[in-house]
Formats: C-alpha cells, structure tokens, sequence
C-alpha cells in the first residue's frame, strides 16, 4: 500500500540532491543542513527516536553557525524575459497542473483505498503532481539537467532555516502538552472572570483561544484546553449558549490568532524567505489589523447570535 | 506555573530575533525539565515528534518545478499578463484572489494554492505588477507588497476552510464535544464558520480598498 513511504522518499532524493549540489560548491553548512533532511526523510523511521533527537540536535547547530545566501541565478533577467515572451502563456501551464493533479489524484486516490492510504492521499497526489509537472515542463522547455536541481536548491536555499521551523514547533507542542501547559494556561484565564457575566466570559474565551493559539502556534492544540475551562461550564452550560456556534468561533477566534504568531511557521515565517522580505514579522504585520479587528467582529457574532 | 518557563523563552527568543531553532530547543529542553523528564527522554520525546511531523516539509518537492518555470521567465510572463490589463488595481487584484481562495477553499480545495506552489511564482509578482506597472517602486515598498500578497492567502484560507464539513478542525470540535455527550453534524459547525467568512471578505477586502486610495493619493 502507498502510504508516507513514496512521498518521503522522493523528498529524501530530492533534498540529497540539493545536499551534493551544495556540497560540490563547497557550501558546507547549506550541504548539510539539506543533507541532514535527506537522512530524516529517508531514513527517519529507522534511527530511533534518540536518534532523531541527535538528528535535529545537528540540524540546530548548523542553523545556529548558519546557512549562506542562495547561490546568484545563472540566468540572466533578459533571458527570462526572453523566455517569458518566447513560451507566453505556456509557462501557466505546469504551474496550474500541480493543484489540478494535486485535487484529481486525491479523490482518484481516496477511490482506490487498496491501493493507496486515504489518510495520505493528499501528500501522495502533491507528490505525483510535482512529478508529472515538472516532467511536462522538462518536454517544454527542454533545460540541461542539471537545472530543476539548480533552480530548486536556490529557493531551498532562501526559505532556509525557516524550512525545519514548522516541524521543530510541532515537536515542541508535543512537549508543551506533556508539561500541561495549555491546562495551566487555561486555569489562569479561567480564573480572569467575575461571577456570572456574560460578555467578561465570551472576552476571556475568545481571547484565550486567540492567546494561547499564539503561544502554541496552532488552535488545535489550544481549542480543548479552551473549551473544557470556559467554553462549556460557562457559555454552554451556564450561559445556554448554542453548542455549534461556541466551539466554531472559539476555533475561528484561535485562526485570528495564528495570524499572529511566528510560532505558526508555515503560514507566517516561510513565505518571508520564500518572497526574499528583509523583515522577519513583515507578513505578520501585514496581517495583524485584518486578524485584530476579525476578532472582534467573532466576538459580536458570538454574543449576539449565540445566547437566545 | 513552572509550566510557562518553556514559553517565556520562547516569547523572549523570538522579540530579541535569536536564531528560531535554537530557540525552540532550548525551551523544549526547559519545558522538558520542568515536567521533570529526564534529558534523554526530553531528547527522544522531541526526535519522535519531529519525525511524526515530516508531512509539513514534503510540499518543498514542487520546488525544482517553480524554480524551472522561473528561470524560463514565469514571473516575467504574470507581470506582463497583469500589467496589459488597465483598471487592475493592487487591491482588486488580491481582492479577487481572496474570493477564488476562499470560495475553492469552502469546498475543501486547501492544498490548490500556497506560499510556495502559488504566492511566490504567480500571486507576489502580479501584486507587484498592478502595484507599479511602470516599474519604479522602491525595493521597501515591493516588498511591503509581497508580504500583502502573503498574508492575503493565509487569510482567505484560514476564513474559507473551517466552511468545508470534513476539514480537520470541525472534525476535531466533532470529537471533543461528542466526548462531553454534545451531538453535532458537521454541517452545524461549518454553518457558523459563514458569517465569519463574510465578516474576513469585508475587513480585508476594505483594508485592500483602503490601500489602493492610499496609493492614488501619494501619486
């Protein structure tokens, strides 16, 4: 059955790849922080879990000693413009065949449950999908073969670090929860709210959701510690409050606060290497008045539509 | 209490901009402690979370692809393609974008776009294009532009998902209630998720507006 195995594999060869053209080039920490992620993925299951502590403790210090630059384009702007004019719309085509295949292969896969696992179908169809595609752009444009290696491992290298970010957080989210820190947190805000009244518990609620999103990166891990403190002895039970909408814009008040936070890596921290931002919040501080003021916008539809 | 140190390093790691990774290592280590694990059990614990966690960096395979594409001129070819047409401003332009996200991402499509299949190769240099086609911004302002273009996906995705019924967050709301003996469809958790979507349109879509003005008049 295909399950992680082909997308982890073909993620493995793709960052040793990266890792040899980097070595090569005598760029040694770029070389082996790529390396480090290839052996993760392609090796990962079978180095234990101390192992993979060691792994990320490796990964730490090549990130700490830090990765350089990406390498300067061998092509030039007026060959790209060249290209633009020479394919024109062309060069739409593969970029809009990886969510076209990404979105067939995955209900194709989730049909074919023997043969693929549907919990993986998604991860296995972007996999097919960048495959295929940068196969069909290979037949039109006819690049040396070195170049998809060439091209890839400068965007790698200017996501950097940022790249391991989003996993090392939800490793420590495993470790935050161990520590009960989201129960301590919550007691704390629990106990913010005097007596019976109702607008003080959707604040605290929603404003907890929102916070302790913010301090664990992500409103799952914050959406049961909220509920069970205040959601439900409070708005539900107490208050009457509809059982739908309080857990809904409880969770969409903790996505007001993912707007906010670096420790959300992937949404917030990612695309500032990818799009070459001089300022690491520069995304957050994008988002910030449209996350702030939708949060209170949850908070109104919250009390006026939730209690009658 | 002891519980919060792993997070006070965090918040004071992340204001004074330390390396993220060591950062988090050492607040792990420190959350560890605090819980009274034993450094190589801290040390196993974070090693098998990371490894359960390699999903998130598998969508790097598009990489060689985008960066194919670019060197034969992709993001050239979407200026040019924004900058033909007149009355594309920079807030309409995201503002359409937000609604085809939002809309695709209501019916479950989360993974059709992203920072780096999407946002980088087509969205960030079309913003940039209806920005300034005559190409004389200064490099600060574009990258204001691009971080717009960033954030704007989030947003819709964030605000379109939880419409969907079979995303990961209403079945997690699902489970947990059920678990406290309240029934619910799933239909009856992403219904209120609508007014919030709606409430997301219009503030983003209001502040894109409020920008596009703000740009007519500094010129």
């Amino acid at each position: 059955m295909i399950s992680t195995g082909f997308p982890y594999t073909v993620a493995g060869m793709m960052f040793a790849g990266f890792a040899a053209w980097s070595l090569a080039r005598r760029r040694w920490p770029n070389g082996a922080m790529w390396a480090l992620l290839a052996l993760s993925f392609l090796a990962g299951d079978r180095i234990g879990d101390v192992g993979n502590g060691v792994l990320v403790l490796a990964l730490v210090a090549v990130a700490t000693i830090g990765i350089r630059r990406p390498a300067p384009s061998v092509v030039t702007p007026e060959q790209k413009l060249a290209g633009a004019a020479r394919y024109g719309n062309r060069l739409f085509v593969p970029a809009l065949a990886v969510p076209a295949i990404t979105i067939g292969g995955t209900f194709l896969f989730k049909a074919m449950h023997s043969l693929v696992d549907p919990k993986q179908a998604t991860l296995v169809a972007l996999t097919v999908a960048a495959i295929t595609a940068l196969g069909l752009a290979a037949w039109f444009f006819r690049p040396p073969v070195i170049a998809p290696l060439e091209e890839g491992v400068r965007l790698m290298d200017s996501v950097g670090w940022a790249a391991v970010l989003p996993q090392m957080l939800a490793a420590l989210g495993a470790l935050f929860a161990a520590a009960g820190l989201g129960e301590t947190m919550g007691g704390l805000l629990g106990g913010l709210i005097p007596g019976d009244n109702l607008i003080a518990a959707v604040i605290v609620y929603m404003g907890g959701m929102a916070l302790l999103t913010m301090a664990m990166g992500n409103a799952f891990a914050a959406f049961p510690v909220m509920t069970a403190a205040v959601g439900l002895p409070l708005l539900i039970h107490a208050h009457h409050g509809h059982p739908a909408a309080v857990a809904a814009l409880g969770m969409l008040a903790g996505f007001c606060g993912t707007l906010l936070t670096p420790m959300a890596a992937n949404f917030n921290i990612v695309p500032v290497g990818l799009l070459n931002l001089s300022d690491r919040y520069a995304v957050i501080r994008a988002q910030a008045p449209t996350a702030i003021l939708l949060w209170i916008a949850n908070i109104f539809i919250l009390y006026w539509m939730a209690f009658r | 209490m002891i519980a919060l140190a792993g997070l006070a390093v965090i918040l004071i790691g992340f204001l004074l901009r330390l390396q993220p990774l060591l950062v988090v290592a050492v607040a792990a280590a420190i959350t560890g402690l605090a819980a009274g694990m034993a450094p190589i059990a801290i040390l196993a614990a974070f090693g098998k979370a990371f490894n359960g966690n390699r999903f998130v960096t598998v969508v790097y395979v598009v990489l060689p692809l985008i960066g194919l594409l670019e060197r034969n001129g992709l993001q050239e070819r979407a200026r040019a393609l924004v900058a033909g047409m007149r009355g594309l401003s920079l807030g309409r332009l995201l503002a359409g974008y937000m609604l085809l996200r939002q809309l695709s991402a209501g019916l479950g499509l989360v993974s059709i776009a992203g920072h780096p299949q999407t946002v980088r190769p087509l969205v960030a240099p079309m913003a940039e294009a209806a920005a300034d086609p005559a190409g004389t911004m200064i490099e600060p302002e574009r990258e204001k532009v691009r971080a717009l273009a960033a954030a704007t996906d989030n947003i819709a995705l964030f605000f379109g998902e939880d419409v969907f019924i079979a995303i990961g967050s209403i079945l997690l709301m699902k489970g947990f209630l059920e678990q406290y003996g309240i029934q619910l469809e799933p239909l009856a958790l992403s219904v209120w998720a609508i007014p919030s979507a709606i409430c997301a349109f219009l503030i983003h879509g209001g502040r894109l507006m409020l920008i596009d003005r703000q740009r007519r008049r500094a010129r």
